[in-house]
């Protein structure tokens, strides 16, 4: 049977093309046209080829060396923010309560980080930890323990890695809690006929079903955390030295900083290439985990 | 083994009952014989799952004792009694394959190897699941799922009673029948005490010895399936029970005469001790009121006539209290005028909705 075919359909799915062709292809294409080029004072162009990601990704020049420690440090910040979050959000969701006034009480306090705006997460946490003034600083180090985010590189990664934990962990546990409660009862009380553990009941029951939230979680975490700008750039601005400089702060030195124009159009397009590289093998390795349990 | 006692068992949710009406369920003794197959009847409500989570140890009961073969188990968890539980929606693991979820209680249990394999592969086969055994929970189709969870609870060696809560109901109607008479088999074959909860007088009449009928908090009736039936001791077995249910009216009842609706009738029993104030009803089953041409018995009006099939029920009016009654296959009903007659020894007399002995002499 033919189906009837009405070109007309493409008219109604021709102002969504516009928008996201004004809103993310042409500014995409933009940034790939600078990308190519080198930039001078009085918009002066000239054609410089691919000369700009062949330095970039070359870890021998000055470009490239920037870019890749900025890189690594990037992909260790999530790494650590993951080997954090997901198992703190975990515990957190085990230990909220299942009914009463607690658990409004509970989401609204755990919603809170998640609503204060991130420079403003920057500016509490700057403040917080100061050694001088902060409650935070001013305790740690008089207990012995020398801490100062502004000329210590550890304190500064401890810092910024705490600010994080705080700020998000509450999306995880919250995806989380909401995975546990589409679990039935029945499932728990099958679970004490059955005489299982309280270790168990969480690998054969809750893990299960938090399955499908927990992958939302680390890749909603993995995407923030590396492009994480504001919360470091309040604290740090991406010292001491450059131990904090995150590939995002180096863009904007680049870009806004030096004028950079071209070379910090092929950074964005690199940084935008490996975002999606890397959120397409999380997805593919957990949703491929998650058929092979049929 | 098991008998299974309660004694002056009772459950509230509330913290301090003040009242019969806070109860859940209200103070009952009664004790499960070991081996026998049990069914717990009664419409959604009446405490049928809290007295089997109180069995089972899902929950404490607020007063009372339950006792194992004697031991008080009250307090004690689930995990410490030699019980199973199968519950209405089936409770698989998903990640686990079949083989995996019946050898589970097993392992929590401190089992491991050949003991494991050999008792899983029994009850496998006894449940038809040895062709599923390497696949996973997932995906099974309901009654595949509801027979691995009746697994878990068959695969212990300790299990001495299995509680099944409405475990029929998310299953395919056709699959019911054949899952019903795989648990009637399984009962006879392994010597368990069963309780079965349903609120489906057909599913609880087919399958247990003895049903024990809940209304509101309390147990009404205990008896064999043909004593629900023929001798309701509370007017509510006998509306729940039947279908259609007891016919109720309300009557004037003086020794062996009863007046139903300006309407003598004689009673097979004498009834003298009748307390004054009680509300009196008497009840008899449609299955033995027949409609009988006018002028016979009772003068009824016929509402409507029923093809059931097998049978045809009448609705009909005595004195303007509905009725329904049996039509005699010969019978063929001509305008609105019949008559009725009772079967004297299946009316019953209820005080207060609770069946009155007669006396025979």
């Amino acid at each position: 049977m033919d189906k009837p075919v009405n070109q007309g359909a493409w008219l109604l799915v021709l102002p969504v093309l516009l928008i996201v062709a004004f809103s993310a292809i042409v500014p995409l294409m933009t940034v790939v046209n600078y990308s190519v080029q080198d930039t001078f004072g009085n918009n002066q162009f000239f054609w410089n080829g691919i000369g700009w990601y062949q330095e970039l990704l070359d870890p021998t020049t000055d470009l490239g060396g920037r870019f890749f420690d900025a890189l690594w440090r990037n992909l260790l910040f999530s790494a650590l923010i993951l080997a954090i979050e997901v198992p703190l959000g975990i515990a957190v969701a085990l230990s909220m309560p299942r009914e009463g006034w607690r658990v409004a009480a509970t989401l609204v306090v755990m919603a809170l980080p998640l609503l204060i705006p991130w420079n403003v997460v920057g500016t509490i946490w700057q403040i917080f930890a100061r050694e001088d003034i902060g409650l935070l600083g001013w305790a740690v180090n008089r207990l012995g323990i020398p801490y100062n985010y502004t000329a210590d590189p550890l304190s500064a990664w401890v810092t910024i890695i705490a600010m994080d934990v705080w700020h998000w962990t509450s999306l995880v546990a919250l995806l989380c809690y909401a995975g546990l409660r589409s679990i039935p009862d029945a499932f728990y009380q099958a679970a004490r006929i059955d005489g299982a553990s309280r270790w168990a009941i969480f690998r054969n029951i809750q893990l299960p079903k938090m399955h499908r939230v927990l992958l939302i979680a680390v890749l909603l975490r993995f995407m923030d955390s590396f492009m994480i700008y504001t919360e470091p750039f309040v604290v740090t601005g991406g010292g001491p030295g450059n131990s904090t400089t995150f590939v995002s702060i180096d863009l904007v030195k680049l870009a806004l900083g030096q004028f950079d124009l071209g070379k910090a159009a092929a950074l964005s397009i690199v940084y935008n290439l490996i975002i999606l590289a890397v959120c397409w093998v999380f997805y593919t390795v957990m949703t491929r985990m998650d058929s092979g349990r049929n | 083994m098991a008998r299974i006692e309660l004694q002056n068992l009772a459950h509230s949710y509330t913290a301090k009952p003040a009242g019969p009406k806070d109860y859940a369920l209200k103070p009952m003794d009664h004790v499960w014989e070991q081996g026998g197959a049990y069914a717990l009847l009664g419409p959604s409500g009446c405490g049928k799952t809290t007295l089997l989570n109180i069995i089972s140890g899902l929950l404490v009961p607020s007063e009372g004792r339950v006792l194992f073969d004697g031991r008080d188990v009250t307090e004690q968890p689930t995990e410490a009694r030699n019980i199973a539980q199968v519950f209405q929606f089936p409770v698989v693991y998903d990640t686990m394959t079949v083989y995996e979820n019946l050898a589970f209680p097993l392992r929590n249990r401190g089992l491991r190897g050949p003991a494991v394999d050999a008792r899983v592969r029994e009850i496998a086969a006894l449940l038809d699941l040895t062709p599923d055994l390497n696949r996973r929970g997932r995906g099974l189709t309901a009654d595949a799922k509801q027979k691995i969870s009746l697994g878990r609870g068959l695969v212990r060696p300790d299990v001495a009673a299995i509680l099944f809560d409405e475990p029929l109901t998310v299953i395919d109607p056709h699959l019911k029948w054949e899952l019903r008479s795989k648990l009637k088999a399984l009962h006879r074959a392994l010597d368990l005490t069963m309780i079965y909860v349903t609120h489906d007088q057909t599913e609880a009449l087919t399958f247990a010895d003895t049903v024990v009928v809940m209304h509101d908090g309390a147990v009404v009736q205990i008896g064999r399936p043909d004593e629900l039936f023929e001798r309701p001791a509370h007017t509510f077995v006998g509306h729940f029970i039947g279908s259609p249910g007891m016919n109720l009216l309300p009557a004037e009842v003086a020794g062996r005469r009863a007046v139903v609706g300006g309407h003598a009738l004689t009673l097979a029993r004498g009834y003298p001790h009748l307390n004054g104030g009680s509300r009196v009803e008497i009840g008899v089953r449609p299955e033995f009121a027949t409609l009988a041409p006018a002028g016979a018995g009772l003068p009824v009006r016929v509402r409507r006539i029923d093809d059931l099939g097998r049978v045809r029920i009448a609705k009909v009016e005595l004195a303007g209290l509905p009725l329904a009654a049996t039509v005699p296959e010969t019978l063929s009903v001509a305008g609105e005028e019949a008559s009725l007659l009772f079967d004297p020894a299946m009316v019953h007399v209820y005080a207060d909705g609770h069946l009155v002995e007669g006396e025979l002499a």
